[in-house]
């Protein structure tokens, strides 16, 4: 049986989050009403100028920058002729040879194996519009997103399976996310993935036919839908058949891939250098400008993590996985929270309490100060890590000052050891029988006797001390 | 000398959406070859030590401030629209 070699190239469009748009000054902004964001420029009106958004390119640059790019010095814009109601002009100013950034790689991790997946470019261009279809022969355009300002970036077919296609969207997600250029959102679509695949046998230099895999909805699907598409083609070739050079789409639900259309000949764009707009010129001065702009990235922010703070490299994974959470973190430690703790509440009780209420850690009426605070109190003994949780509750619901939460529900720990001690003592008085049995080895009769002076003392005894005490007062008996 | 061929003229032509009879491919085949070769005079210009050049104009760097700006009405973007709905503009489906 002959074994096969999969090749994956990816190419994702990521929304750049600047205020306009990229070549007219409407309004750049997800969830409007329709065509509440338009003008004469996006609509293709005769006579109007396109001209460029200096954020865009600022943008662009830090997102090429930040995937390890070569910055081109001379580029430029080029026409894209396509017919397509999604764009009034007939055309989509794009870049074709002189793309701003190239040769640039990111490092993905799968299975423990760490890889460089080459970058071969990344271009500005504008978005289009969005097309409904309808089932009454028609179809709805919305040109809110004509002009949005968009990079497309093309990986090297460097991807040899699904899941290091998952692996590289997710560190590509990552990286872009820090640099503040993009929410790479994919259920509002500021972050949107095509797929290629060809298999060969082992051994055989040149590429298979491949087939492009559009309308992948998430990274899942990206790397389910790629899975099916191995799957297929090596079948196809084993039964002796040929792969076509395809456009298929993921059906979520069959989980299988559906033909769209079969390309014949390549497609026709008939690029030329955009007459309507300048060359752009970027000096060393710019560049340089735009690279001190560019913050640490989650690379550098995990190492600094495992380094630094001694923390555990799974908790600097986790922590580092979105910038708002690492950000939430640092500025909680900056506060005075020990490291592990915070660490430990951000990945457990906060990561939790995200899940369920399915928010985003900005949604979250708590501060990193006030998380500090919390973690403060259960360090010196003033709540209970159990009475923690109930603070924590309040906190992230309602925000607040975690001193005074603590005050309002008469949550304050007994510490106090001679209190304590007075109260242990009553307890021993009328357990005799669990003395014995602990004395006899029945360790669950310390338990019992903890939850008893729990219980005397509504919750408040702070449970090491207790434990303390009831082992020094039996050891007296 | 360039030959254009029908196929050429055709091919274009399909591109541009336009619909040619037989006559018209026969008269711009040969238009079209005219021009293309009228077009290729500037060849015999020597441009061996010249540096390509992609716009006519000796400018570079254009730009504007990244200053969102209202400009018309959702109402106005749809005065023209040949058909409507929802606020949307209404056109037959092109399924890619």
């Amino acid at each position: 049986m002959t074994n096969f070699e999969t090749i994956i190239g990816l190419e994702v469009h990521v929304e750049l989050k600047t205020a306009s748009k990229i070549f007219s000054p409407s309004p750049n902004a997800f969830g409007s009403e329709p065509n509440a964001n338009v003008n004469p420029i996006d609509l293709g009106y005769p006579g109007v100028l396109p001209v460029l958004n200096e954020e865009a390119v600022n943008y662009a640059m830090k997102a090429a920058m930040a995937i390890n790019c070569d910055i081109a010095t001379d580029t430029k814009f080029d026409r894209k002729n396509y017919f397509y109601p999604d764009n009034p002009k007939a055309y989509q100013i794009s870049q074709f040879d002189q793309p701003i950034g190239e040769n640039g790689w990111i490092e993905i991790e799968v299975n423990g194996e760490k890889k460089k997946i080459g970058i071969t470019r990344l271009h500005l261009e504008e978005d289009a519009g969005k097309l409904t279809h309808g089932d009454d022969g028609y179809s709805l355009v919305d040109y809110n997103r004509q002009g949005t300002p968009l990079v497309e970036i093309v990986s090297e077919p460097d991807i040899r399976t699904p899941e290091e296609a998952y692996a590289y969207l997710e560190k590509l997600k990552n990286i872009i996310q820090y640099t503040g250029v993009s929410d790479c959102k994919m259920e509002e679509g500021s972050l949107r993935c095509d797929a290629n695949i060809s298999i060969r046998p082992v051994g055989q230099e040149e590429f298979g036919t491949k087939t492009e895999l559009k309308n992948l909805n998430s990274f899942s699907f990206v790397q389910k839908g790629l899975e099916f598409e191995e799957k297929r083609q090596r079948e196809v070739l084993l039964n002796g058949g040929e792969i076509l050079q395809e456009t298929r789409r993921y059906d979520e639900q069959k989980k299988e891939t559906i033909l769209m259309r079969v390309k014949e000949g390549s497609d026709d764009y008939r690029y030329f250098p955009e007459p309507d707009l300048v060359p752009l010129y970027i000096d060393d001065e710019w560049k340089e400008r735009i690279r001190a702009e560019i913050p640490e990235l989650p690379d550098a922010r995990r190492e600094r993590y495992v380094k630094e703070l001694d923390l555990p490299v799974y908790d600097a994974g986790v922590l580092t996985s979105t910038k708002e959470m690492s950000d939430f973190f640092e500025e909680a430690i900056e506060a005075g929270a020990d490291v592990k703790q915070a660490s430990n509440w951000l990945m457990g009780e906060v990561s939790a309490y995200m899940n369920k209420q399915q928010v985003e850690i900005h949604d979250l009426k708590m501060t990193p100060a006030a998380l500090a605070k919390m973690i403060q109190l259960i360090e010196d003994g003033t709540i209970s890590s159990k009475m923690a949780k109930k603070v924590f509750a309040e906190l992230v619901e309602n925000g607040g000052d975690p001193e005074k939460i603590v005050k309002d529900k008469g949550l304050v720990q007994i510490s106090d050891e001679g209190q304590l001690r007075e109260i242990i003592t009553g307890i021993l008085d009328e357990n005799e029988q669990s003395i014995i049995d602990f004395k006899n080895g029945k360790d669950k009769a310390l338990g019992f006797l903890v939850g008893q002076t729990m219980k005397a003392t509504k919750g408040q005894a702070n449970p090491p001390m207790v434990n303390k005490i009831i082992k020094e007062e039996i050891e007296k008996r | 000398m360039t030959e254009i061929s029908k196929e050429q003229v055709k091919h274009v032509a399909n591109l541009a959406r336009l619909a040619l009879t037989d006559e018209e491919v026969e008269t711009f085949t040969q238009q079209l070859g005219d021009i293309i070769n009228y077009a290729e005079l500037l060849n015999e210009l020597d441009t061996d030590n010249v540096e390509p050049t992609t716009h006519v104009l000796d400018l570079k760097n254009v730009m504007r401030k990244d200053e969102p700006k209202e400009w018309i009405k959702k109402e106005d973007a749809l005065k023209n629209a040949p058909d409507q709905k929802d606020g949307q503009f209404r056109v037959p489906s092109i399924l890619e």
